[in-house]
């Protein structure tokens, strides 16, 4: 199982990475979202795998999966929203402001950036 | 406690006079004056101590694990300093509220000038070093922003840049030397380490550490090579310059010389360092005030040179020698801050400063020339006026410590050479600015000014004078405190008679005097001499050209770095942490995979793990058209909900599928205004490093978490799973630890999340972009209704929705749910009414405003925080208590609800605020469908 999780946190990071090297706002948008939920994995992993034993106190349980990395991964789902959000807008106001859409924030130009 | 009120009377006093000056130009003026009054009230009730050999030490614990308290004593050395502060303070806001011209409203002026008063306060009656150097730094940054109070000006600005980085510069010094001092001593407390003279003295550690102390003493004083900060800071307005560059700022590093003086003084280090920056100083400083044609340029370069008078003095070690610098402290004070006075009067009422226009204005202005006068004498050294006393006292001490000495006889007569240029730029001043034939095209003609603005100069004039002709009765009590309390022994004997009979200092001050009206007279060809030699030794010009060389060098840096493409610094990025990540992993030799037995795999995970990599290959493979992009990385998010699911993480499965549901409204929103398709623009060499780059990232990460996931570890959660439900009164640990152990970090969750909003809030407002008119098939945008079913199911499903979200809420502290996930459902419900039945239906019936419930949720949260405060325990302690309810059954009520309710305020303000907004933005291709984000009552058809 932990080689899926494995797995699963190489591809989000893999994905992630290729749209961040994009020039254009929106894909790296989702390249972030994408890197976000590899970034979130990986928290919640480092409680390591437990399969059934949700973190909520019962009396004939006998063990819990971790809370705490739960916990910080909760606010850091809420907040990737925020940033997310943020990022968009952002962007949005770029375009307004120079005509397009390209990351690197100069007015419009002809050709890619280098 | 009283000390506590002299020094923070000043502070609460800036808050207060920035506040008057709405009132009134002149009720800054007068409440900066009230509060000065109101500082030195509170000093009546220890005014006698010093007198009486009291020294009065206050203290208050701070942070004791590092030595910090907050201690603050007065003896007669702090005393001295306190009534120059205080004294000339109060004339300075006189003065000023004449000077500043009319349109200025002075409430920052005053504001500034108390922040620096308070700053200087605690400087000199800081007990403790770390208090004294924080202190310290904050007249560095008063004075700063007094320095740059025109900041229109790009010379008050770069003047006030110097002296903040060269004093800054200083501190930082400062600092490295209090902490080696102390720790030398055992103790940060004054008292201990003026006690501890000899120890430290013979600490291997003594030279770094003085030479760091000096440097901070130094650069305040400014003193040679560091004094070039001070005539640049002339920029600041005159009453500025009057107080702190004449009085108090500059004096700092003097009286802290005076103050370790016990402690540091007496070794050849101290002596060779100390003589040699004072003397460097007396003699640049008295040559280049000689030649400046500014009237403030002047008196800056003379400053400079009686700061390196002063601090000569202390070098010398002698206790006689130590009496005589602070003697020469007041006096240079008093007539040095009357000069400037009198500069600004001349500035005021001739419009220029240029001493070859200011000619012969003996004829205007007979009154002020008078007290000018008088003031230039004393800094000459003439007898009868102070400077004349303390200058005598300098003699005295460099001709009994040297004369006896083979060469002993260059010290006192490199001093005579001072001496004489100090008399002749004493005497430029007089002779050219009131005499000296007719004024060359003033802007203005110059008569007298008003009475109270000559006032503060008369007050100084006459403490000129009086100390001058009866020093035994004016001012020796005061110095005789200071001295003892500086010296830690009883004061040496020291006679302030003006004649002494005929010897050695007097032959130096006849000498002084005639030489320097020679000097005078002779200055053409001297003049000459000066232009030629100008450059030659400018510190400012080094200092200039160092800055200038560092700010090359960064912006090399940065250029070669940084070359406005985010692209390439992403894979600069990426390949160090790649680089940084393979090294350290080879570098440790541990095996890739650890000891923990790893779970077996079962179907559905394997085929779950395959759909997510065929969902992230699809995301690359479609990226180009972006609303399908858009829906496959929608996909990915619900197989991280589901991943949760399957991991025991209820509550994150839960966060997970609503956050995906808004975060996919989000940018469809931000589709609506962005192009639909990302344009081919990268070559095949280029796509393939980048998918080089990723999979290499990709591999890097899974690594990682392999690596990770197989070895054991040790939670610390065993306690939240111990404590959760007999301390926190609920079963479910997750929300427990949000809400109740680590609520402080979730109070500062929710803040950056309203931030976010806010921010987002101010961005969209008044943003106007074009929407879109076709899809990348080219089909037009279709202006339909919303589906009249979808419509009013969702109005049905409303109540519903809120109903379950409240369920959620209120389950959350023992079953999946809180206050996030609770916030997160009310905000989709309420955004489906958006959606369905439009803007505006939706704004008939509820407001657009977020700012009042975001508010409100931090509010609530804060408060809940400050409740358990206010009963006595720590911040966000909580409590719970069992409610019976009927129906409902038993049901625990913790305060810990009451915060998650402001986190559900929050979320549920915060998200509503980011999407309505952005959903409202105003499209230019549609005016007719204008809803203003700020006005909400246009809204009706």
């Amino acid at each position: 199982m932990e080689a899926l999780m494995s797995a699963s946190v190489a591809l989000f990071t893999a994905g992630g990475v290729y749209l961040l090297l994009r020039a254009r706002t929106f894909p790296v948008v989702l390249g972030l979202t994408l890197l976000t939920y590899a970034v979130n994995l990986f928290l919640f992993a480092s409680g390591r795998l437990t399969t059934g034993a949700p973190p909520i106190i019962r009396e004939q349980a006998t063990h819990y999966a971790d809370p705490l990395p739960q916990a910080l991964v909760l606010t850091a789902i809420v907040i990737s929203f925020a940033m997310t959000a943020f990022v968009i807008v952002l962007s949005l106001k770029a375009r307004a402001e120079l005509g397009n859409d390209h990351v690197d924030g100069q007015a419009d130009r002809q050709g890619e950036s280098e | 406690m009283n000390l506590f009120l002299v020094v923070f009377t000043p502070f609460i006093g800036a808050i207060l006079t920035a506040w008057a000056s709405r009132f009134g130009r002149l009720h800054s003026a007068w409440t900066a004056g009230a509060m000065t009054l109101l500082a030195m009230a509170c000093l009546l009730p220890t005014l006698l101590a010093p007198f009486d050999g009291e020294l009065i030490i206050q203290r208050w614990v701070w942070i004791p694990a590092i030595g910090l308290e907050l201690a603050l004593r007065l003896d007669g050395l702090s005393f001295m300093f306190m009534t120059m502060i205080l004294g000339i303070g109060l004339l300075v806001i006189l003065y000023a509220r004449y000077y500043l011209p009319e349109r200025d409203t002075m409430g920052r002026f005053y504001a500034y000038l108390l922040l620096f008063m308070g700053s200087m306060l605690g400087v000199v009656l800081s007990e403790n070093l770390i208090l004294l150097l924080m202190f310290w730094e904050m007249t560095s940054l008063s004075s700063f922003l007094l320095i740059s109070y025109s900041y229109a000006e790009k010379e008050s600005r770069q003047g006030a840049r110097m002296a903040l980085a060269v004093t800054g510069l200083g501190g930082m010094a400062l600092l490295g030397g209090f902490l080696l001092l102390g720790e030398m001593a055992g103790s940060y407390n004054l008292s201990v380490v003026l006690s501890k003279g000899e120890v430290i003295r013979a600490d291997p550690l003594y030279t770094p550490m003085l030479v760091l102390i000096l440097l901070g003493a130094f650069t305040k004083s400014a003193q040679f090579p560091f004094h070039f900060w001070l005539p640049r800071a002339m920029a600041a307005p005159t009453p500025v310059s009057a107080y702190l560059h004449s009085a108090t700022l500059v004096k700092a590093g003097v009286f802290l010389l005076a103050r370790l003086f016990p402690v540091l003084s007496g070794t050849p280090e101290w002596t060779w360092l100390v003589i040699g920056a004072g003397l460097a100083t007396l003699l640049a400083g008295a040559w280049i005030a000689l030649f400046k044609h500014d009237l403030k340029g002047l008196l800056a370069y003379s400053t400079v040179s009686h700061l390196g008078l002063i601090t000569l003095l202390f070098g010398l070690g002698t206790p006689l020698a130590a009496v005589a610098g602070l003697f020469h402290i007041m006096n240079h004070a008093t007539f040095k801050a009357s000069l400037f006075m009198a500069a600004g009067i001349i500035d005021h009422e001739t419009g220029t400063r240029d001493m070859r226009r200011i000619n012969g204005l003996w004829r205007f202005m007979p009154y002020t020339a008078t007290l000018a006068m008088v003031a230039a004498a004393s800094m000459a050294g003439v007898p009868l006026f102070n400077g004349f006393l303390s200058k005598e006292m300098f003699f005295t001490a460099t001709a009994d410590l040297f004369l006896d000495l083979k060469w002993g006889w260059v010290l006192p007569s490199l001093v005579v050479v001072a001496s004489m240029l100090a008399v002749a730029y004493s005497l430029r001043f007089t002779h050219d600015v009131f005499f000296n034939g007719e004024p060359v095209n003033l802007p203005r003609i110059p008569h007298e000014p008003p009475f109270w603005m000559k006032f503060p100069v008369e007050i100084l004039v006459a403490i000129c004078l009086l100390v001058g002709m009866f020093p035994n009765m004016t001012i020796a009590p005061l110095l005789n405190v200071a001295a003892v309390s500086m010296l830690q022994t009883p004061a040496p004997d020291f006679d302030l008679a003006i004649w002494h009979g005929f010897s050695t200092p007097v032959v130096m001050s006849l000498v002084a005097l005639v030489g320097g009206v020679l000097v005078y007279m002779g200055r053409r060809p001297l003049f000459q001499l000066a232009k030629r030699l100008k450059g030659t030794l400018d510190a400012g010009a080094i200092y200039d050209w160092t800055l200038g060389r560092l700010m090359a060098f960064s912006a090399l840096v940065t250029h070669r770095l940084d070359r406005g493409s985010l692209q390439r610094l992403i894979v600069v990025f990426l390949l160090s942490v790649l680089t940084v990540g393979l090294a350290g992993f080879l570098g440790s030799g541990s095996p890739l995979t650890g000891s923990r037995a790893p779970l077996a795999i079962d179907g559905v995970s394997l085929l779950t793990t395959l759909a997510l990599g065929a969902i992230v290959v699809a995301t690359l493979l479609v990226h180009q058209r972006r609303l399908i992009a858009l829906i496959v990385v929608g996909a990915a998010g619900l197989v991280v909900a589901l991943i949760f699911v399957k991991f025991s993480a209820p509550d994150l499965a839960l966060t997970q599928l609503s956050v995906e549901i808004v975060t996919t409204i989000l940018l469809l929103l931000a589709l609506y205004y962005l192009p639909q398709h990302t344009p081919s623009e990268s070559g095949w060499m280029r796509r393939g490093r980048d998918l080089g780059l990723a999979v290499l990232a990709g591999s890097g990460a899974g690594m990682l978490t392999w690596a990770m996931l197989t070895r054991p570890y040790t939670p610390i959660s065993d306690y939240f799973l111990a404590n959760s439900l007999p301390g926190g009164g609920g079963s479910n640990v997750v929300n427990v630890i949000l809400v109740d152990f680590r609520g402080y970090d979730t109070l500062g969750e929710i803040s950056v999340l309203a931030l976010a909003g806010l921010g987002i809030y101010a961005m969209l407002k008044d943003l106007k972009l074009p929407g879109l008119r076709h899809d990348s098939r080219g089909r037009t945008w279709n202006w339909d209704r919303h589906p009249a079913i979808m419509a009013a199911l969702t109005r049905l499903l409303l109540p519903f929705a809120l109903l379950v979200s409240a369920f959620i809420f209120l389950r959350g502290h023992n079953q999946p749910g809180g206050g996030f996930i609770a916030g997160l459902i009310t905000a989709i419900a309420l955004i489906m009414q958006y959606l369905t039945n439009g803007a505006i239906w939706t704004h008939e019936r509820m407001s657009n405003n977020m700012h009042p419930l975001i508010g409100a949720g931090l509010l609530i949260a804060t408060l809940t925080g400050l409740a358990s405060l206010a009963l006595g325990y720590p911040f966000l302690t909580s409590t719970f208590t069992h409610v019976h309810w009927p129906i409902v059954g038993d049901f625990e009520l913790a305060s810990a609800m009451a915060f998650d309710l402001g986190v559900y305020l929050v979320v549920v303000g915060a998200v509503l605020q980011i999407l309505i907004h952005l959903g409202l933005m105003q499209d230019v291709r549609h005016p007719e469908l204008d809803l203003s984000i700020s006005k909400p009552h246009q809204e009706s058809r």
